[in-house]
């Protein structure tokens, strides 16, 4: 990358992360691009119905019914311990890795229950791919390798795999600086180039939906910039859930904003509205005073 | 103009930054310093010892004590001793035929059991095969080899022959006469039973250890168990495996009474690990100390300090290999 588009990108992201009020939240989410729903044709996208989560008897999350139209970023925010990165983990049914985990309720994918008896559950993850936290790039593997791991570890072939190297590494913003050290192991890369890799894996395998569980937490303002712009980039082909406790970025990438919070019982979905509305007018007492900063 | 000018001429020399520890802590300090060179004292006094036993027989010897095959010493009419020839080649050559064997069939089964206790059993059963393999762990070992003279015999004779029927055309497997009872394999077979609980533990260590993240990763990418275990947690838990495998290599070289109970020990160079002769150098010393003489006690201590010297080298490659193998799964 040359210093100009470096310094320019800068000067972007100053604009961007400068804004602090909520009412220019709300200017923020107005001023973006806006998506409508279902005009590209993606299936009807990924719904949940009453979902409860349970881990052990602690009841953690209650009654969340929220649809995700295709081709659509839906943030989740709210304070932490409210449930929504829980909520974001049933919806590719990660929720069950924690051995006392409990769910009830429904998760549609195509009108499909992905709790269905005799569902395969790879099957489900392939479709609806996630992104976490902390970069999770696999260290024994190269650049390239890592990106390619979801067809070695899903059993999928695939005839022009440097095609869809290529490809995946272009979508996800980090092609041009990776393109001639692909043979390099995947820790040598900066944190941000690391979380735009596992990016680039997860498009691998094709998913229609991406959950991204707080992807910039762990990342530098530029690096996060970067991200934010893959996401906008990726809206256009696919459906991505993120879990954001930054509120700038929710109101940055975000169509739809669904707001979460937990009064020391379960965690419960306040509202969801589109993320301008959210910003600007909120229906809920609670949203407002979260959204305006007065607690969280 | 740069920063550097702005500020005064003069750079200062780097300051000497020191501390002074309390009390405790060098008392502290001092009592774990002992307890850790203790063992290391304890290490090179024992080496010491049977060096200065050996080494009159070494002088003698020399080379031949590790390359020759005899070990013999005849006494004249009167009770004295006329002549004495000491070779352990054929012990260290059995001794390493049997740990490989035990290596060979003990660490794939200890790893696939430590990958089973890591990733597939849950609750109560898991508890109880952790306890029993800890047991086992610390079984005495004579009855390991009484179990294998006793119970294991028979099988292992019957496998034996079936190696040798269809694989006798590899030398290894062809034997001269067919005696098959006692043979270095069976020993092996002992030993691998005896490393399993060994191997298991440090592998199953490592295993749990594998980052969490990375096993998430693989499962949100559509991973099986079966692809998740092969693309994260073995290049994690390689190196600690490899470490595993060569401390039960270790263990499988100096053990005495096992092999001693069921290894026929024949003072003759065999490959053939299914005929019913072999050598152990830690089986030499145990059948040959009673009855032995001040100079063949000597002879025995050389024998010790080379057992000594070859597992201390066993480590060392240990060390390199997990080094080597190790990192990049890290």
């Amino acid at each position: 990358m040359s210093s100009t588009e470096n310094s320019n990108n800068e000067n972007n992201m100053e604009k961007k992360m400068q804004t602090t009020t909520p009412s220019s939240l709300a200017s923020v989410a107005n001023n973006r691009e806006q998506r409508v729903p279902g005009t590209n044709l993606l299936g009807t996208g990924l719904e949940t119905r009453g979902v409860h989560a349970w881990f052990g008897k602690k009841h953690v999350l209650s009654d969340v019914s929220l649809d995700f139209a295709a081709g659509t970023v839906t943030a989740l925010i709210g304070p932490s311990g409210c449930g929504k990165s829980t909520y974001l983990r049933t919806l590719n049914r990660m929720h069950e890795f924690i051995p006392t985990a409990a769910l009830a309720g429904e998760v549609l994918l195509d009108g499909q229950d992905i709790y269905a008896p005799g569902t395969d559950v790879t099957k489900i993850r392939l479709r609806v791919g996630m992104v976490f936290q902390k970069p999770n790039p696999f260290p024994s593997m190269t650049i390239g390798e890592n990106v390619l791991s979801g067809l070695k570890l899903a059993q999928l072939k695939k005839s022009n795999t440097d095609e869809l190297l290529e490809s995946c590494l272009v979508r996800a913003g980090l092609w041009s600086e990776v393109k001639d050290r692909l043979g390099e192991h995947g820790g040598a890369l900066s944190g941000g180039q690391q979380q735009r890799l596992c990016i680039a894996r997860s498009l691998a395998v094709e998913p229609q939906v991406l959950l991204m569980d707080e992807p910039c937490s762990a990342l530098d303002p530029g690096s996060t910039f970067r991200i934010e712009e893959t996401i906008s980039e990726l809206a256009k082909s696919m459906t991505i859930v993120i879990v954001t406790h930054n509120m700038q970025q929710a109101a940055r990438v975000s169509d739809y904003t669904a707001f979460f919070l937990s009064d020391g019982g379960p965690g419960v979905m306040v509202e969801t509205a589109p993320t301008s509305k959210i910003f600007s007018s909120p229906t809920d007492k609670r949203t407002e005073d979260y959204v305006t900063g007065r607690f969280g | 103009m740069t920063l550097m000018e702005n500020q005064s001429a003069t750079i200062p020399a780097p300051r000497e930054i020191t501390t002074k520890p309390r009390v405790s802590d060098q008392i502290f300090r001092a009592v774990v310093t002992v307890g850790g060179m203790s063992s290391l004292i304890i290490l090179g006094l024992i080496a010491l010892f049977l060096s200065l036993k050996g080494i009159n027989v070494l002088r003698i010897e020399q080379l031949s004590f590790i390359t020759e095959s005899k070990w013999e010493v005849l006494q004249d009419a009167e009770g004295k001793i006329a002549e004495s020839t000491f070779g352990l080649a054929a012990m260290l050559i059995g001794t390493f035929l049997a740990a490989l064997i035990a290596v060979i069939v003990g660490v794939p089964i200890a790893v696939l059991s430590a990958l089973y206790l890591t990733f597939y059993a849950r609750g109560s059963a898991k508890k109880l095969l952790v306890s029993l393999i800890d047991l086992m762990a610390a079984f005495p070992s004579l009855l390991f080899g009484f179990w294998g003279f006793i119970v294991l015999m028979g099988s292992a004779e019957y496998w034996a022959k079936l190696l040798n029927k269809y694989l006798g055309f590899i030398p290894l497997f062809d034997v001269p006469a067919p005696i098959f009872e006692r043979s270095p394999f069976i020993a092996g077979l002992v030993l691998a039973i005896m490393i399993i609980p060994i191997v298991t533990a440090i592998s199953r260590e490592i295993f749990d250890q594998t980052p969490l993240d990375r096993i998430q990763a693989a499962y949100a990418l559509g991973a099986s168990k079966l692809s998740m275990i092969r693309a994260v947690v073995i290049p994690y838990g390689r190196g600690g495996v490899v470490g595993g495998a060569m401390l039960g290599l270790g263990r499988a070289m100096g053990e005495t009474v096992a092999v001693y109970t069921v290894l026929n020990v024949v003072y003759q160079i065999n490959w053939q690990i299914l005929f019913g002769a072999g050598g152990n150098v830690a089986s030499l010393i145990l059948l040959k100390f009673g009855e032995a003489g001040p100079q063949e006690v000597d002879a025995l201590m050389a024998a010790g300090l080379v057992l000594f010297l070859l597992t201390l080298i066993v480590n060392a490659i240990s060390d390199i290999l997990i080094n080597r193998f190790g990192r990049r799964g890290r």
